[in-house]
């Protein structure tokens, strides 16, 4: 009866996804998108780039669980924030290489989303989007609260950046840019790989019709549960990056103001478009960069007014909009001779 | 023992703040479906137009008592008939995501207008002492305010099951279609009640002002534990936000007491205990999964 949040489009089998073996252009568009990637610190300062891959990734993540599984996080900022403090202390005291230190980040995101996404699947709708947003108030209480260890509110200060010895990565933000972008890339292909398996498949049918994937004899919580720890780990993988890029993690990552932004990244993009999630994090970064930098500050006002708009005219996404018009005039045209 | 009550009147009259806000919360998620993520702004919103009404016209609390729920009314009335109305029919998550920005709004707009350090309010005449009975210390302004919410609380509580108003608003919380069919414009009803939800929330906030912080910031947490209250006390049960409201102020006063650094987490811990054994809270009816 009512829109739901999701857009079913996507999934249903009859309409083919954006990457799916029978779109013609699917290797243009994978082959345009790593392109774009690689391009992205010649054309922008390269750790605003790092800031768009990361922010992307995050909005998949969420996108993973709005999108596909039909249920809003509203505290997300509980898995990019426990990890961006995880993997700077690791990389801190351990002095390992950074990657370690994230992947240790993500598996703590991984660790606290367990007990979490147990107590908040027993919720649905905008229940969920409540007690998982007072979960992650939680985890910044406990932060701010654990001075010794987070720093508090000067937060967590000067994280090493040691890759190896190679100095350049190191040192440099542009060639930091690229292992970084490696380690995000990675954290999509799973989130891809996830959604197109068969696992993404009952996620969706939980989605759509919980009360029947239930009679078809799944357990419509526990997939919940797995697909929240999944979306856990790669929004841990983006924080853990993004506190190793800026060398600091603060109160600030913890906060539901970022745990909004992200929802805000990832319906700019498209829910449930997965993809959409880099675009609205380019568009958002950018935008947010350009304003702080030209001395404006009320960003507040700017990414509110963003919301309200695209939740009332817009809310299709800048990707599921474009893709609706690249089916409408590319491929059914394509079609059409046939019928 | 003493300072067991102590903190127990410290508590309900803390409390008196949670149950008031949550009310409207509440009220308005009842008729409409709606959580209204930008309460705790609107609470905010209360308590600098008090301050703002103090300061620039010398308007005192006890008018602005009875003017800023009747403005806020008038600014919940303007949101629903301009956004809120247009996603009434979607999801009700959009509407939750709507709220959200305009909090963003809201809160960046009056940081940039009136700064980030608190407005000054005094503690209304009359009510600047302290009440002693026995070893036990409480101001008397908090006494007055627990009082007061709670009267208000009850109030709503005849309004809603003791008036036709309150039958009207209360069929068409719970069947819509019947309530239409037996000759009532549910519509009508839904923009009002709307306005009346964020009145509440704007008189939350006058009443806080003589003894909080008033900063753009001070609805941002409110908001979390008021969602908090709502979860234990069941969203769409009136007496659950009350009661609710009520025992997150005692659960608070208590962890501040006892022991000072784990006050915050105390209230998630409570929620997270309810969630576990009855997740549809304690008034809530059972949801349909």
């Amino acid at each position: 009866m009512s829109e739901q949040m999701t857009a079913k489009v996507d999934v249903d089998l009859a309409q083919p996804s954006i990457l799916s073996r029978r779109n013609p252009l699917r290797y243009v568009l994978l082959l345009a998108g790593l392109a774009v990637v690689v391009m992205l610190p010649y054309w922008i300062y390269p750790p605003v780039a790092m800031d768009i891959l990361c922010w992307g990734l995050f909005a998949i993540s969420v996108d993973l669980l709005l999108g596909f599984t039909g249920l809003l996080s509203f505290g997300h900022a509980a898995f990019w924030g426990g990890s961006a403090y995880c993997a700077g202390l690791i990389a801190t005291h351990w002095g390992v290489p950074f990657p370690v230190a994230v992947l240790g980040g993500a598996v703590f995101s991984m660790l606290i989303a367990w007990p979490i996404g147990y107590l908040s699947v027993r919720r649905t709708g905008i229940y969920f989007a409540m007690v998982t947003l007072a979960f992650a108030q939680m985890l910044y209480f406990i932060a701010n609260q654990a001075r010794d260890l987070t720093g508090g509110e000067n937060g967590l200060q000067g994280i090493p950046r040691n890759f190896f010895g190679i100095e350049a990565v190191e040192t440099d933000p542009f060639y930091f840019y690229y292992v970084g972008a490696a380690m995000i890339l990675v954290g999509i292909l799973i989130a891809w790989r996830v959604v197109n398996s068969p696992f993404g498949r009952v996620l969706t049918a939980v989605r759509d019709n919980p009360a029947r994937a239930r009679a078809l004899g799944y357990d419509v919580e526990r997939y919940k549960i797995t697909a929240f720890i999944i979306s856990a780990g790669l929004a841990g993988l983006a924080g853990g990056v993004f506190a190793v890029s800026h060398q600091f993690a603060s109160l600030q990552e913890l906060m539901w103001t970022t745990s909004g932004k992200v929802v805000l990244v990832t319906v700019l993009g498209g829910i449930g478009t997965l993809w959409g999630g880099l675009v609205g994090a380019g568009v958002v970064v950018t935008l947010e960069d350009y304003l702080a930098s030209s001395g404006f500050e009320g960003i507040g006002l700017i990414t509110g007014t963003i919301f309200v708009l695209i939740v009332l005219l817009f809310r299709h996404g800048i990707w599921g909009t474009g893709r609706n018009v690249l089916r409408r005039y590319v491929l059914e045209r394509r079609r059409r001779p046939r019928d | 023992m003493s300072e067991f009550i102590q903190y127990t009147l410290q508590g309900l009259a803390a409390g008196g703040f949670y149950a008031l806000s949550a009310l409207g919360l509440a009220v308005i998620f009842g008729v409409l479906g709606v959580v209204n993520f930008s309460h705790g702004a609107c609470y905010m919103l209360g308590a600098v137009i008090a301050a703002v009404l103090l300061a620039e016209l010398q308007v005192g609390f006890w008018v602005a008592l009875l003017v800023v729920p009747i403005l806020m009314f008038g600014f919940g009335v303007l949101m629903e008939r301009l956004l809120v109305r247009w996603l009434l029919a979607l999801d009700p998550l959009y509407n939750f995501l709507l709220t959200f920005g305009l909090t963003l709004i809201l809160v960046e707009a009056v940081k940039q207008r009136y700064g980030v350090s608190g407005l000054p309010y005094e503690v209304p005449a009359g009510l600047g002492g302290q009440v002693s009975v026995g070893s036990v210390n409480l101001s008397a302004y908090a006494i007055f305010a627990c009082v007061f919410s709670v009267a208000v609380c009850l109030a709503v509580g005849l309004l809603l099951t003791r008036t036709r108003i309150g039958m009207i608003v209360r069929a068409s919380t719970e069947a819509p279609e019947r309530t239409r069919a037996l000759g009532i414009n549910v519509g009508r009803w839904v923009t009002p009640v709307f306005g009346f939800g964020i009145a509440l929330a704007g008189l939350a906030g006058v009443l806080a002002a003589p003894t909080r912080a008033i900063t753009a910031e001070m609805g941002s947490n409110f908001i979390i534990i008021l969602f908090a209250v709502v979860v234990i006390g069941g969203l769409g049960s009136i007496l659950g936000a009350v009661v609710a409201g009520l025992l997150v102020g005692l659960v608070e006063a208590y962890g501040i007491a006892y022991a000072p650094t784990y006050a915050q987490i105390v209230i998630f811990v409570l929620m997270a205990l309810v969630v576990l054994v009855r997740p549809s809270g304690l008034f809530g009816r059972e949801e349909v999964a």
